[in-house]
Parts: C-alpha cells; sequence; structure tokens
C-alpha cells in the first residue's frame, strides 16, 4: 500500500474510530464501576443482576434510554435544545486525538508488514493549548442547553456552570504553565518524554499545580463537592432538567468521557502518563515486564477512583464558597506556583530537585503541624458547649 | 380567586413585598421537587440566587384528620394518629394517649410506662436518624444516608416485631399497651444500643469535623432563641438556639424523672448547632433506651394496661397534654362533651409551627441555603398539614 495513503489516511482513521469506540465504552463501564464501588462504600450492594454479578449493567442503561420518549419542553428552543449535548460530547470525546496512552511502538500487521506508530492519535506540538481550548467549548453545550430548556432549574444550572467553569480554567491553565515550565514542551508527548529524561515525575516539584489541577478538574467536571450545576436537591437536575432518553445519556456520557480525559491528563503531566515509576532506576527494570499502555491505564484508574471516593465523602460547596476558593485561594497559590516553578526551571533540572525536596518536606511538616494542632474534636454530651 | 390562577404562584398570597423588579425571578420550588421532603410548596422571589422572600404553601396532604377524630371513638383515634408524623408514630399515640388518661384520671402501670418511654426513644433514634440521612442528603453528601438506614433498619425491625408494623406503629392504648413484650425482645433492643455509639461515631465522622459541611451549615437559618419563643418553635431549633427547654424535663411525664439524662442545647442557633443537638440527643436517647431495657430486665411482671373501663366516656372537660416528639413539642388538647366521642380534638404539630419561621430564616440566604434550611427544620407534611 502507498505509504503517505497508509500513514495519513489509513491509521489516522482507524486509530479516530477506535479512539471514540473505546472512549465511549470506557465511559459507559465506568458508571458501572462508579455504582458498585460506590455502592462498598455505602454499605450496600449496587447493581448486580444484569449480566454476571451486573457487568451488563450499563448496556441495558443505555439501551433503555435510546428506546426512551425524547421529550423537548413546549417553548424550548428547538435547534439549540438539539445542539446543546452534542456541543458537550464533541470536545469530550475530540480530546482524545492527542491523548497519548503510549509511546511510539512497532506494529507487525499481517499483509503491511512493520507499522511504527504511537498509542495516540497525533503528536500536536501544541497539545495542551489544544486541550484546553477543546475542552472549553464544552462550557457552551452546558449553557446553551440550560437556557434552551425555557425552565428556571435548567436556567440557573446553566448560568451557574457558566461562572464556575470559567473561574476555575484560571488556575488549572497555570497549573498547566508550570507543567509546561518543568517539561519545556506544550506536546503532551513531549512532556512524558521530558519526564523519562528527567527520571523524575513532575508530581514531585510540581505537587502543588497537581493538586490545583485536580482540584480544578474536579470542579470542571460538575463531579462533587463542585457538582452545582446540576445538584439534584436544590436545582431539581440542574441544566439537563429537561433533558430525557439519549440526549441525556449524552449529557451524562460526556461527563465520564471528561473525567476520563481529566485523569488521563493529570497522568500524563504529573505521574509520567505511561511511564514505570522510577523511569531511570536501573535495577526496577522488570517492572517493563508490564506494558506501557497499562501503566497508564493503571494510573487513570487511581484517579477515577479518587473521583468517586469523593463523590462517598463530600458534601456539595454552595456557590458563593465555591468562586471563593476559586478566586481568594486556587488562583493566588497558582500564580505563586508559576513563579516558584519558573525559577527552578530556569535553574535547570538540579532546581526541579531543590524544589521538590522542599515541597515535600514543607508538605510532611505543614500536614504534621496540622494534625497536632487541630486534634479531631467529637460532640460533647455536655449541654451549652460553645464552640 | 379565579380558576385559571388556581395552583399558579398567583394563587399563594403575597406576603406584601414590592413588586417584581427586573432583576427579580419567581421561581416555584415544590411541590415535586427532589428537597422539600413531600409535598411542601415554596414560592421563592429570588435576585439570581439570593432570595428575597419565600411564602410556603402547605396543604397538599390535608386529610381532615382533625374533623375525623369527632368522629370516632376515643380508641378508634389511635390509629390516625399514626399518620401525622409517620416517621414517629410512637410518640403521636403516646401523646394522644395521655391526653385522654389525663381526663380519665387513669393511671398507667409502671411497666407500661417504661416499655412507652423505651418505644419513644427508639422512634427519637428512628426520626433523627431519618433527618440525619436527609439532611446530608440535600447538602450534597450522600453517605450518611446509607450509615443511618442501617441502623434505621434495625429499629424498624424490632418494632415489627413488637407491634406488626414498621411505621404505623399503633402501638399504645390508653391506660397502657396492647401487647406484652415479645420473649428475647429486650435483650436484643440492648444489644442493637451497646453497639450504636459507634455508629454515631461513624455519621459524626463524616460530617462533624468536615469542611465543607461546617461551611454550608454553620451561620445558615438563624433563628435566636428570643426569635424561637415568639414564634412557638420547639424542638432541636430552640435547643440548638441555646434555650434549655425539654418536656421530658419541663412538664415530666412517664417515668421520665426516674431516668438519668441531658439535655443537649448549643447557643449559636446556626443549622450546625442544631445538627449538633441532634447527634448528641441521639446518644442521649441511646442513655434512655439502655435504662429502660436494664429496668425492664429487672422487672420482668406487671401489668402493662391500667383499669381502663370498657366503653372510654369521660366525663366533659378539657384537657391538654404534650410530650417531647422528635421535632418539638406535640400536644393534644382535647375537649370532651361526655360522649364516647371526642368533641374536638386540636393537635399541637411541631412540623407546622417550627415550618412558619421557615420565611424569616431563609431571608437573604441563596437557594443552596434554603435546602440546607428546610432540611434542619426537620418537617413531616404529613404533620404540617394533618
Amino acid at each position: 500500500m502507498n505509504e503517505a495513503l497508509l500513514y495519513n489516511v489509513v491509521i489516522p482513521s482507524v486509530k479516530a474510530v477506535v479512539a471514540v469506540l473505546v472512549v465511549a465504552t470506557v465511559a459507559g463501564i465506568l458508571t458501572l464501576i462508579e455504582r458498585r464501588v460506590l455502592a462498598r462504600l455505602q454499605v450496600r450492594q449496587g447493581p448486580n443482576r444484569v449480566g454476571w454479578n451486573g457487568v451488563l449493567q450499563w448496556v441495558a442503561d443505555v439501551v433503555k434510554l435510546i428506546f426512551k420518549e425524547d421529550v423537548v419542553p413546549a417553548g424550548a428552543e428547538q435547534g439549540i435544545h438539539f445542539l446543546a449535548p452534542l456541543l458537550v460530547m464533541m470536545p469530550a470525546l475530540t480530546v482524545y486525538a492527542f491523548i497519548p496512552w503510549g509511546p511510539e511502538t512497532t506494529w507487525n500487521v499481517p499483509g503491511l508488514g512493520a507499522i511504527r506508530t504511537g498509542l495516540y492519535g497525533t503528536d500536536v506540538n501544541v497539545g495542551l493549548l489544544l486541550l484546553v481550548a477543546i475542552t472549553s467549548i464544552g462550557v457552551y453545550g452546558i449553557i446553551l442547553g440550560g437556557w434552551a430548556s425555557n425552565s428556571k432549574y435548567a436556567l440557573m444550572g446553566g448560568l451557574r456552570s457558566a461562572a464556575q467553569l470559567i473561574s476555575y480554567e484560571v488556575p488549572m491553565g497555570f497549573a498547566l504553565v508550570a507543567a509546561i515550565l518543568m517539561s519545556k514542551s506544550l506536546s503532551l508527548v513531549g512532556i512524558v518524554e521530558a519526564q523519562r529524561d528527567a527520571g523524575l515525575w513532575f508530581i514531585f516539584p510540581g505537587v502543588v499545580a497537581f493538586f490545583l489541577y485536580f482540584v480544578s478538574g474536579v470542579a470542571e467536571t460538575n463531579r462533587i463537592p463542585f457538582d452545582l450545576p446540576e445538584a439534584e436537591s436544590e436545582l431539581v437536575a440542574g441544566f439537563h432538567t429537561e433533558y430525557s432518553g439519549f440526549r441525556w445519556a449524552v449529557f451524562f456520557l460526556s461527563e465520564y468521557a471528561n473525567m476520563i480525559t481529566i485523569s488521563a491528563v493529570a497522568t500524563t503531566l504529573f505521574f509520567g502518563g505511561w511511564l514505570r515509576p522510577f523511569p531511570n532506576v536501573g535495577w526496577l527494570s522488570f517492572l517493563d515486564l508490564v506494558p506501557p499502555l497499562v501503566w497508564f491505564l493503571l494510573k487513570v484508574s487511581v484517579f477515577l477512583f479518587v473521583y468517586i471516593w469523593f463523590r462517598g465523602t463530600f458534601p456539595r460547596y454552595r456557590f458563593d464558597q465555591l468562586m471563593a476558593l476559586g478566586w481568594k485561594v486556587l488562583i493566588p497559590i497558582s500564580i505563586g506556583n508559576v513563579l516558584l516553578v519558573a525559577l527552578a526551571a530556569l535553574w535547570g533540572l538540579p532546581g526541579l530537585k531543590v524544589l521538590s525536596a522542599v515541597l515535600w518536606v514543607a508538605l510532611v511538616a505543614g500536614f504534621l503541624v496540622v494534625r497536632k494542632v487541630e486534634t479531631p474534636r467529637r460532640t460533647v454530651l455536655a449541654a451549652g458547649v460553645a464552640r | 380567586m379565579s380558576d385559571e390562577r388556581a395552583g399558579t404562584a398567583a394563587s399563594v398570597p403575597d406576603s406584601g413585598e414590592p413588586m417584581l423588579g427586573l432583576r427579580e425571578m419567581e421561581l416555584n420550588f415544590g411541590p415535586q421537587h427532589p428537597s422539600t421532603h413531600g409535598v411542601l410548596r415554596l414560592v421563592l422571589k429570588v435576585d439570581g440566587e439570593r432570595i428575597v422572600s419565600a411564602r410556603p404553601d402547605i396543604g397538599y396532604l390535608h386529610r381532615g384528620t382533625e374533623k375525623l377524630f369527632e368522629t370516632e371513638t376515643y380508641p378508634m383515634v389511635i390509629p390516625h394518629t399514626d399518620r401525622m408524623d409517620y416517621v414517629a408514630a410512637a410518640t403521636n399515640n403516646h401523646a394522644y394517649c395521655l391526653a385522654v388518661e389525663k381526663l380519665l384520671g387513669l393511671e398507667v402501670p409502671k411497666k407500661a410506662q417504661y416499655i412507652r418511654v423505651l418505644l419513644d426513644e427508639l422512634q427519637r433514634i428512628s426520626s433523627h436518624l431519618l433527618w440525619l440521612a436527609t439532611a446530608a442528603i440535600d447538602l450534597g453528601a450522600i453517605t450518611p444516608f446509607f450509615y443511618t438506614f442501617r441502623e434505621r433498619e434495625v429499629i424498624l425491625d424490632l418494632f415489627e416485631d413488637y407491634c406488626g408494623a414498621r411505621l404505623t406503629l399503633n402501638c399504645m392504648r390508653i391506660g397502657g399497651l396492647l401487647e406484652e413484650l415479645p420473649p428475647g425482645w429486650v435483650e436484643r433492643v440492648r444489644a442493637f444500643t451497646e453497639v450504636f455509639d459507634k455508629n454515631i461515631d461513624e455519621y459524626e465522622d463524616l460530617l462533624t469535623e468536615n469542611r465543607i459541611w461546617k461551611q454550608r451549615t454553620i451561620g445558615i437559618g438563624i433563628l435566636t432563641g428570643a426569635q424561637c419563643i415568639e414564634w412557638g418553635v420547639t424542638g432541636p431549633p430552640l435547643r440548638g438556639a441555646g434555650v434549655k427547654w425539654d418536656i421530658r424535663r419541663a412538664i415530666p411525664y412517664e417515668c421520665y424523672p426516674e431516668l438519668d439524662f441531658e439535655i443537649p442545647v448549643y447557643p449559636n442557633a446556626d443549622t450546625y448547632d442544631r445538627y449538633l443537638v441532634r447527634v448528641a440527643e441521639l446518644r442521649q436517647s441511646r442513655r434512655i433506651v439502655l435504662q429502660c431495657c436494664d429496668w425492664l430486665l429487672k422487672n420482668p411482671e406487671g401489668e402493662i394496661r391500667g383499669k381502663t373501663p370498657r366503653v372510654i366516656k369521660p366525663v366533659a372537660g378539657d384537657v391538654y397534654a404534650a410530650v417531647e416528639a422528635p421535632k418539638g413539642e406535640l400536644g393534644f388538647y382535647l375537649v370532651s362533651n361526655g360522649s364516647n366521642k371526642p368533641y374536638r380534638l386540636r393537635v399541637r404539630p411541631p412540623s407546622f409551627i417550627n415550618l412558619q419561621a421557615l420565611p424569616e430564616m431563609a431571608k437573604g440566604h441563596l437557594v443552596a441555603d434554603l435546602v440546607a434550611i428546610i432540611g434542619t427544620i426537620d418537617i413531616v407534611l404529613g404533620e404540617v398539614d394533618r
């Protein structure tokens, strides 16, 4: 086969189809995993009837949702109401074009010979920038969906999400800047390779940036404790109150696809992507027996578990508290962090190592101090105890 | 009011605030809303998310219970009382029986008193557990719901073993109780109560020192002690506002004077303090249940029903009797004209009276706080509407 045709058309097409199918399927399965894990946290069983131990529950759910009646409320903006779920879904899937799942590998395909290609759609040299740009489009879907529904609850959900997502975009962007400064690259593949060359996962010098990124990421995906746009007990279902059937399912699956995106990007930027732990330590090379893709998926799974764990633990923030956290806490910290990382990065690799040491010592010390100062206090039986 | 306006926002009497300006939006909150705990409907005027006014609209569950009482003989009223605060049927039965006994001048045997108190306190625990579950879920914490329901299930099973019903217990009779305790029941109550303290610790681990929980509840829905007294608010909202008032101690009934327990009071009058009061009450109720179990194990013999006449026909007169229900002071005002049916039986429902303070508490807060405030009042619409 023509080399150019193969590498420019066939392989990208195959990758695109595979990525969309895999992500959509994994997002579906993730809903099941979430329900089972959450059930374990909450002393109950979770769905365990469809298929072996309930493994087909998500298929049954999707089938049900496809066949459900699609209700469009009277007075809704028909066109925009239809467009909104697509506006959320498309960016959620598009970002998988350049999220690297593994390094460049040689594949022996019968009939085509050895094909050398990466486990990623394409390596864009401004990957991170593109990522931020594309994920931001999803906000429009939520705002427009809330507005077009002709419902006050949906409108309030849409407005909340507009304010929330725009505010948390800022600390998230600064967290990404820290990663860029450490790796001196905007390409996601380049960032992983920089971590391999440095022999240092960027979680060590970038622990603050990672924290900021993940917290903002939870906010961006509208998950507890930041699930205000769809806060059930306040806004019924928020922006998707008036959505049913498959349109609702599209919103739902996008949320899970976005969770996977955030987890994958956090893994890529701060936990070495597909690299094994301590990529330059020789005697740990037996860890290479585990393929890079598996390392990547393992790390992503950990983050997804944390998402579910959050949901089982935290109450929901209030709207103004959420904004205060974003603007008064996260943004100043993120700016300070960028300055710190920039200074260290200017010095080079030794600078990053010094920064790691300082940050982690400070973190552990701070944690111990807080533990010491703030003893957990239970409700006292005696009456009239002041707080 | 014309017919086409019935059921719309315009059908709810206006509280006299200025007309809707450009900045304000009218929002129908309920009666079908996930966190109005039944069929409460609020018409909100909101400025963005800030509440300018909240007008409650009740009556969706009105069944004419008080009128129904007048058509039933005295013993036939008891099952209807179950259906007022349907998550705390034992205290409803108890308050009604107390009123009739007071009018008849009936003495309830000691053993029956202890069993009644035991049932009341188990009921208080189950009611507070339900409150904790729903209040936490209103603020987005879903896990406490399942923890509390695990224990509530045990209590409901115990009720089922005693009287056959889990919610509408219908367990008390004028002058005492219907049934003797089943064998081994007290031991099972005791076994549950002994481990229950650890379970309360689990709920507290999730909430008490949780920063988000504290941020969401401290300073929210303040109703000061003086305001509580003005509005007639009783129960945990009153004790969460620093007023030490509990019918069990203030106007003692049954065997409460013989029992050793404290009345938790917290001073700050906000949602967090009301939460602390209820959690502390869980622990106090547990203490009372333990003492009742011990007494019953020591005194297994005894009557469970006093000298109740076969036909209950109190002399003409009126009487008021109240108990400390989980939600506050539950009273029955009974007027008799000497027949075998109450001439008038007026209920003083704590939920209804506490709910009146809602517009005051909600003013100026955000919609998200309104949910917390509805939760913290702990209403049951069956009791509000009757």
